[in-house]
């Protein structure tokens, strides 16, 4: 083995750079994939929301806009301590960077206790899809079922990505702490940081399109 | 062209003839194509064959008069064959105005049909040589597929919209019929049999099966059991919007779009009232889901439909209905 | 002769570099997790193949007597199952793909090793739940999964199996995913994107579908089984939902995965191809560039699958014409293939009887697309035999007939071994006619209107049936002798030598079987990949009669 092997590189890769870029491209290839995921549902409500406008506005009337603003505040603030966090790797300030990743764990934490409780609301109003839905609406009634039901499963497999990115940040908080990233070697934090941007932009679609569709159709019918 | 074809089911409908001619069409051309690579396969493998152990082949590796040649005849005959095979398409699932319409519904595991005249069969349906057919289908249950070989046609039969095939039966006889969506245990006994008589002959099996009523005016009966007419009636006071003359026409709905009122929104309208209000009127109509079955639902279309057919028939109807 | 004299020679390959059940259960080496895949796909292949069997037999009589109609609904489906998700996609790129694309871009390994290993683990995973879900009651929705069939209706193991794909969906993507940055990034000093074997782009345009098209399937899953668990009604006729939406989701994924099935084939082909006729691949970048076309094209397609399930007749014929227009790059592939023969040095060994069967029956399969392509025409066949006969040409006559030219090419360098030649040309022999009397007969039968997924069927249609089992019977024979010979080889075949075929290709630089980093010395590359011109006693155009 050469000597001027550092203790960062694999194996299969000569060098660091390559190394670095192969990482870059597979998170890359890796959120190409996930909007393909998250395509599939939003194609389901394209077409659901194209067949029955009134009843996707009416739903949309249901949810919580204060807590969903929030929401999508906490998420912005928290790509913002994210790419902190990351500039601060790159500069090789671990004290720095450990805080960023702390603040956005904790603000990720909140989005979810936030989602929690709207969530538990939903439940108590008889919005959750199956044989206890009831809408309060009487001429919308049971049509407004898919809503929730695709509003669960976006913000469900959301909240899901969440929890992974959640505890991904956890596993490389403790070598963060150690100090084993620093200017040259901060792989793992850019990557992750790829795919906490990805996750926050896909609420920014989720939230005007489950919260805020509803707006302008008020009283139309 | 009497001779029976080996392998081709017999042609029992005025398309049959068209598709066949369209499959032979595609026999030919592909056939073309497998025995010329084929040939040219065997001819290079034999002539070129390696004859010591270090030969190599030549450096003659490409040839851009080659690759155009290979890509743009191809090209020109999927293209034909595209255009040949939309027109056959489009022949085969536009019925002609005058066809007349029969209804299926299917369900887990067997096919039942009306006639226009209300004679109802399981797994089997009569129809007179000639005249042009309709069938308006759907499913009570899973998704089923409504095939006749020998008529050249099928459609899947959905739960929840209508679909429809037509044919012209041109022999008389009696035809296979399958389901070929999988729906479950039974899929292969969910079979039966297209009957095709002379018209006369026809007409006589028509005057042997007892018939209770027509679809039509079960449908008013229903109408009148569901008191559907205590609001839709004419008159300026009435909460839902008139019968009369609405099949097959443009509606203005509430929320600015205008649909066609055709089976599928009248299906809609009867059981999710709210998703197509008529512009002028109150979402105020329950919706009938589960208290009526597909059939009823098909019975209460072809009542409105009669409405529209006439106002002598339709008073006629509504008398006869009355009881 | 002492002992200590012959250690020196003896080297270590990636096989004998480290030994016991943990080194290969944790190995990281793409070699070694190639041959795990050799495994676990031989498995589910034999799963598959006797789910077959049993189908064949039941089809021998027209009165379905043998089984009852729920187990042969479970038998077809798990047939499809089994082969699709667990032998057609993952066998060219899990096991070829795996031991080949580093070696042959001059790499150590993927750029992802333990990515590639936690594939394998997610692979067998979704297997054996899969297979778990068999044994406690099987599956009876058709590999189709259509709703509200399976969502409301079925009473079977739904879930569990849904689940399985689920996980192996994710191996696949991951595998894709390792082997586009292994080719972006990994590549030799010198190997350029035009200097790489076809194999290599062909497995590009895999990964591509792969890592775009696996996700959708990914969540149309999750939506039936949320469906089948809590009864969301996304897909419910009876809430409101549309039961053809998954339809939509299903092929949207599905129909590229047909290219995830026949493209690693084709990556195949042109190595066989180039190597038996000792010459460069007639019309590179076209063959090159077809691949991906085929990738991209292939995800605009899917709607031809609803011709007649109420799609509109205008977006039908839209998905006629994009259909069409795949037949191109397939049809500019079989013809260079076909020209690369045109002043070859052609030998007919065992690997190029399979790649020459494949052309004809990817002919005939690919034809046959064109077929059910063409709107009109389709309408009659839809479902029925016609279909079945039409796709197991394509994934029997095509990827199987690659996956066992390339295992035969391949042998040696994997094992350090040859086989029988005679015993492999009698089993390439055996599978073509046996394929052939399967499935061509069912053709004819789907053009009389045999409904596929049929338990019994109208006794005029016997005698098809009759032919095509006693097909499937010398099919099963030709799949089953390659497995008694090669086991033969492993002990009593001739050492193979780095280069017993005579081929082009970083692999065929390398010990037979390769060390585990591939090679002594980094490879650097200076020439156009199957460079075989360049030997010849006199360049140009006349090496026929150099020798």
């Amino acid at each position: 083995m050469s000597t001027a092997h550092p203790a960062a590189l694999a194996h299969q890769f000569e060098s660091l750079e390559q190394q670095k870029e192969s990482a870059t491209l597979g998170m890359w290839l890796f959120l190409a994939q996930e909007i393909l995921f998250f395509g599939g549902l939003f194609m389901a409500y394209l077409l659901y929301r194209w067949r029955d406008p009134q009843a996707f506005a009416a739903g949309s009337h249901e949810l919580d806009i204060t807590l969903g603003l929030i929401n999508t505040v906490i998420l912005i603030a928290s790509s913002l301590t994210m790419a902190l966090a990351v500039h601060s790797a790159q500069l090789s300030r671990t004290k720095a960077l450990v805080r960023w990743l702390v603040a956005t764990g904790v603000l990720g934490t909140a989005f979810l206790v936030i989602k929690y409780f709207e969530y538990s609301a939903k439940w108590e109003h008889h919005l959750v899809p199956g044989p206890g839905f009831h809408f309060p609406e009487a001429a919308i009634g049971g049509r407004a079922e898919i809503f929730f039901s695709l509003y669960f499963a976006m913000t469900g497999m959301h909240a899901l990505h969440m929890v992974v990115g959640l505890g991904l940040l956890g596993w490389l908080l403790v070598p963060a702490m150690k100090g084993k990233f620093n200017a040259e070697y901060h792989n793992p934090i850019e990557c992750f940081g790829l795919y906490w941007h990805f996750v926050d932009i896909v609420w920014i679609f989720l939230f005007p399109l489950l919260y805020l569709i509803g707006r302008h159709y008020h009283g139309a019918t | 062209m009497n001779f029976k074809i080996p392998f081709v089911p017999e042609q029992a409908s005025t398309m049959a003839r068209d598709v066949d001619h369209l499959t032979f069409f595609l026999v030919a051309m592909s056939t073309f194509f497998t025995v010329l690579v084929a040939v040219m396969v065997v001819v290079f493998a034999l002539r070129y064959r390696r004859r010591s152990a270090d030969q190599v082949g030549s450096s003659f590796d490409n040839s851009s008069l080659l690759e155009i040649t290979w890509t743009v005849i191809p090209l020109l005959i999927v293209l034909f064959t595209f255009v040949w095979g939309a027109k056959v398409f489009f022949r085969l699932y536009r019925p002609p105005a005058d066809a007349v319409q029969y209804y299926v519904t299917g369900k887990q595991w067997m096919w039942k049909t009306q006639h226009p005249t209300g004679q109802r069969e399981i797994n089997e349906l009569h129809v007179p040589l000639g005249q042009p057919t309709k069938l308006l289908m759907t499913s009570e249950d899973v998704i089923h597929s409504f095939f006749i070989p020998a008529f050249r046609t099928k459609a899947d039969v959905l739960p929840g919209r209508y679909t429809t095939i037509w044919f012209t039966p041109t022999k008389t006889g009696r035809f296979h019929l399958f389901c070929t969506e999988y729906c479950g245990a039974e899929h292969s006994r969910m079979i039966g049999w297209i009957h095709v008589l002379e018209p006369d002959e026809y007409q006589r099996w028509l005057a042997s099966v007892p018939v209770q009523t027509s679809p039509a005016i079960e449908g008013a009966q229903l109408f009148a059991q569901l008191a559907c007419d205590s609001c839709h009636r004419d008159g300026s006071d009435a909460r839902g919007p008139a019968l009369h003359g609405l099949f097959g026409r443009e509606v203005q709905l509430a929320d600015g779009r205008r649909v066609r009122a055709d089976e599928s929104y009248l299906r809609e309208s009867i059981l999710s009232p709210g998703a197509k209000v008529v512009a002028g009127y109150q979402p105020v109509m329950p919706s009938f889901r589960g208290q009526v079955s597909e059939e009823n639902v098909l019975a209460l279309i072809d009542y409105m439909k009669s409405l529209t057919a006439g106002e002598s028939a339709a008073a006629g109807l509504a008398e006869g209905a009355a009881p | 002769m002492s002992a200590e004299a012959t250690v020196p020679e003896v080297k270590p390959n990636y096989l004998t570099a480290d030994h016991g059940l943990k080194s290969w259960l944790l190995t990281l080496d793409h070699k070694r997790i190639g041959l795990l895949y050799l495994l676990g796909v031989s498995f589910f292949f034999l799963l598959g193949g006797i789910f077959a069997m049993l189908i064949r037999l039941e089809l021998l009589t027209p009165a379905g007597d043998m089984v009852q109609p729920d187990t042969y609904n479970r038998l077809f489906t798990m047939h499809g199952v089994m082969m699709i998700f667990f032998f057609l996609i993952p066998a060219i790129p899990g096991i070829l793909g795996n031991f080949l694309i580093p070696i042959q871009i001059g790499a150590k390994d993927l750029a992802f090793p333990k990515l590639n290993l936690l594939s394998w683990y997610l692979f067998m995973a979704g297997g054996l739940a899969t297979f778990g879900a068999i044994v406690t009651g099987g599956l009876d929705t058709g590999w189709t999964f259509y709703t509200p069939y399976s969502s409301t209706f079925s009473t079977t193991a739904v879930i569990p199996v849904g689940l399985g794909i689920f996980v192996n969906g994710f191996s696949g993507i991951l595998t894709g995913l390792n082997f586009m940055v292994t080719i972006h990034r990994m590549r030799a000093p010198g190997m350029t994107w035009f200097r790489l074997p076809l194999f290599v782009w062909s497995h590009y345009a895999t990964s591509l579908i792969q890592v775009l098209g696996t996700p959708v399937l990914a969540i149309t899953l999750v939506l039936l089984v949320l469906e089948r668990a809590f009864h969301i009604g996304v897909f419910d006729p009876t809430r409101g939902g549309d039961p053809v939406l998954f339809q939509h989701l299903f092929w949207f994924y599905s129909h590229p995965a047909v290219y995830i099935m026949i493209l690693p084939s084709m990556a195949v082909i042109s190595e066989l191809i180039a190597a038996f006729s000792r010459k460069r691949i007639f019309g590179y970048h076209f063959v090159a560039f077809s691949s991906i076309a085929i990738a991209v094209l292939g995800f605009l397609v899917w709607g031809h699958h609803l011709f007649v399930s109420s799609q509109s007749v205008y977006a039908g014929t839209v998905f006629s014409l994009l259909t069409m227009l795949v037949a191109i790059p397939s049809a500019v592939k079989v013809f260079n293939w076909s020209f690369t023969l045109y002043q070859g040095a052609v030998s007919l060994h065992t690997p190029m009887l399979y790649a020459l069967g494949f052309i004809g029956l990817f002919m005939i399969g690919g034809l046959t697309g064109v077929f059910l392509g063409t709107l009109g025409f389709d309408v009659h066949v839809h479902d029925t035999y016609f279909v079945v006969a039409h796709f197991h040409y394509v994934m029997v006559g095509g990827t199987i007939m690659g996956y066992l030219g390339g295992l035969h090419f391949w042998w040696p360098k994997i094992t350090g071994r040859m086989y029988s030649e005679f015993w492999s040309r009698m089993s390439a022999l055996l599978v073509f006619v046996g394929f052939n009397l399967t499935f061509f007969p069912q053709f004819l039968l789907g053009y009389m209107g045999m409904p596929r997924r049929y338990h019994a069927y109208p006794e005029e249609w016997q005698v098809l049936n009759v032919l095509s089992t006693a097909g499937a019977s010398v099919l099963a024979l030709g799949f089953l002798l390659p497995v008694a010979y090669f086991f033969w080889s492993l002990k009593f075949g001739a050492v193979a030598g780095r280069n017993p075929w005579g081929a082009r290709g970083l692999e065929w630089e390398t010990d037979s079987p390769p060390p585990t980093l591939n090679f002594d010395q980094a490879p650097v590359v200076d020439h156009e990949a199957y460079n075989y011109a360049d030997d010849a006693a006199t360049p140009g155009m006349k090496p026929l009669s150099a020798h």
